[in-house]
């Protein structure tokens, strides 16, 4: 199999704290792969260097087989990329329906358009509530995003994400803090996409990761511990002594 | 009245959209001896507007935009004293040509930045080009200003007129122009990605969107109609001086904007409308307590109605409708 984003020696130091030390990580295409590690461990900090939203202090970034480590943010999704935040990141006093529309219009090249009034794209907009439909938020619409609980804003932070149509999904702790209900609607979602799209999701609650990815990858420190199908990680010694909240030699 | 944009809004004109020009087009023939005071309103309304647009919409915080308006402005009287250019659709276009070609320019440094430093920087634009006016006498007049500006008739037809009729009408043609723009631009979806870059940068920037890119031109062509509306403000009043640049407009466009609302694009209408005519009034009876006055004014609003006048008025309106 061929990586669809790959980084080799990658390195992010804030100061003296090394916040990621030499990783060297490959995502295969279609793949559905957990990155876990306690906090602090470094796994935002991870997605963030992939995404471009930081830049490393040294290393590379690989996105399709090219090396985008100088490539902008726009440039990497303009390539498939697409992620969500730990913490919401919405346009919060925008509708339901702006929040998905603004990706999907940036997608489709539209958003530059300066002449004709945005309610007149009704490709979008219908495009938009299709998306909203499948997480059950389609009544939530018209309302302004910040009105919505925390758990439908959840659901929205991830409707933006697949309105981009990526091919390579960073999901960091998408089901943090949601209720069940909530969280049975994310993975329907993510099971319902193109089983070639390619999956990297941190995720604490070990049930969910055990029943979603097909390897894990396990981050201490900014060091990767190690990596594996799921089975080989729950029983690897090491990986229990972190779980277990031992510091390791 | 604050209108939602974006792709669920529907942007067609609602009737109270209308009322600004039906008030604008009743003053013309009902109080002429107040056309010279209404074409310095409707001036800084397309000032405000501009404003509007980078402030209001792109989240954009600066305090030199006077540096646009007062290129604008000189840009028009350089043309009209020293080299002959009278022309006055000429004059206004060489004003916003060289507004956005500034706005441009500076943009692309100033929009590199955020917070602190990018207001410091739009205020070092602005004061640059103050030295700059200050200092070119044989350009500018320096200190005492330009004076001779002289201004052919509006299409070889219209003559600039004693009692500013002319004057009126056309800078309220250019306000409509300006407002019709900026309603286009805000209902868009590239007015829609403003509105996101002032709500969320950073998710902006992660689902795709070119954010420098996008700014920078919106900072352009608010600068180009900052640079018209000062253009009108010397064929007006036939005279620039120093005080088109610098501190002071900057401070007052955006007292205005504040005081009629920030964001709602007839905030840009109210806000000079009012701050002109009190202006009028009191600087004249109370000058000493006029400053004072505005920045107390100013304080309430900033804590207790952030919408400004208009957010006031939405407020009642509502609170109306939920009681009958
Ligand atoms: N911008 C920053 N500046 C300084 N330190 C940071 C910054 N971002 C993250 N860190 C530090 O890097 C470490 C890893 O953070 P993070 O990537 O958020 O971990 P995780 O997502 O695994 O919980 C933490 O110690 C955090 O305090
Ligand atoms: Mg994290």
């Amino acid at each position: 199999m061929s990586a669809v984003l790959e980084t080799r020696d990658l390195c992010k130091r804030f100061g003296a704290l090394t916040v990621a030390d030499n990783i060297n990580f490959r995502l295969e295409a279609g793949a559905k792969h957990a990155l876990i590690g306690p906090n602090g461990a470094g796994k935002t900090t991870f997605v963030n260097l992939l995404t471009g939203l930081l830049a490393p202090s040294s290393g590379t970034v690989m996105l399709g087989g090219q090396d985008v480590t100088l490539l902008p943010q726009s440039g990497r999704v303009k390539r498939g990329l697409g992620r969500t935040f730990q913490i919401n990141t919405l346009f919060r006093e925008m509708s339901v329906l702006d929040n998905v529309a603004l990706g999907i219009a940036e997608r489709l090249g539209l958003s530059g358009k300066l002449w004709r009034p945005a309610g007149h794209y009704a490709a979008v907009r219908e495009e938009a509530m299709s998306l909203l439909d499948s997480l059950a938020i389609a009544d939530q619409a018209a309302r302004r995003v910040s009105d919505l609980p925390y758990g439908q804003q959840r659901l929205v932070e991830i409707a933006i994400a697949l309105g981009l149509k990526p091919t390579v999904l960073l999901l960091d702790e998408p089901a943090a803090g949601v209720p069940s209900l909530e969280t049975e609607r994310i993975l329907n979602a993510l099971d319902s996409l193109p089983k070639t799209i390619a999956i990297l999701i941190i995720e604490h609650d070990m049930d969910l990761v055990f029943r979603f990815a097909d390897r894990i990858t396990v981050l201490v420190q900014g060091e990767v511990l190690c990596e594996g199908a799921p089975q080989e990680i729950a029983n690897d010694a090491r990986v229990q002594s972190v779980y277990l909240g031992e510091r390791r030699a | 009245m604050k209108h939602p944009v974006g792709y669920g809004a529907d942007a067609r004109l609602r009737w109270t959209e209308w009322l600004p020009w039906v008030v604008a087009v009743a003053v013309f023939f009902l109080l002429p001896e107040y056309l010279s005071l209404g074409a310095r309103v409707l001036t800084y309304i397309l000032f405000a507007l501009s404003l509007d647009l980078v402030l209001g919409y792109a989240g954009i915080v600066t305090l030199g935009h006077a540096a646009f308006f007062g290129t604008g402005a000189y840009v028009a009287g350089i043309l009209a004293a020293k080299l002959g250019v009278t022309d006055p659709v000429i004059q206004l276009l060489a004003s916003a040509a060289a507004a956005a070609l500034l706005g441009l320019a500076t943009g692309a440094v100033i929009l590199r930045t955020h917070g602190l430093a990018q207001l410091m920087l739009t205020l070092a634009v602005a004061a640059v080009c103050l030295e700059i006016a200050n200092k070119a006498t044989a350009l500018t007049g320096g200190a005492d200003g330009l004076s001779g500006v002289s201004v052919a008739a509006i299409f070889g037809q219209f003559k600039f007129d004693m009692y500013g009729r002319t004057a009126y009408l056309w800078c309220l043609l250019l306000v409509f122009t300006g407002w019709w723009l900026v309603r286009r631009v805000i209902y868009s979806p590239f007015g829609a990605t403003l509105t996101g870059i002032r709500e969320n940068s950073v998710r902006m920037h992660s689902i795709g969107a070119p954010v420098y890119q996008r700014l920078l031109t919106v900072y352009t062509l608010s600068a180009a109609m900052a640079g018209t509306a000062g253009a009108l403000l010397t064929q007006t009043n036939q005279f620039v001086g120093l005080n088109v640049l610098g501190f002071e407009p900057s401070g007052e466009i955006l007292v205005m904007l504040i005081l009629g609302g920030v964001g709602r694009l007839y905030g840009a209408f109210v806000g000079p409308l009012l701050f002109l005519i009190a202006q009028d009034y009191l600087a004249r009876q109370f000058p000493e307590y006029w400053y004072f006055g505005i920045g107390l004014i100013l304080v309430l609003v900033v804590l207790f109605a952030r919408g400004g006048i208009l957010g006031i008025s939405d407020a009642i309106i509502a609170r109306m409708g939920r009681k009958s």
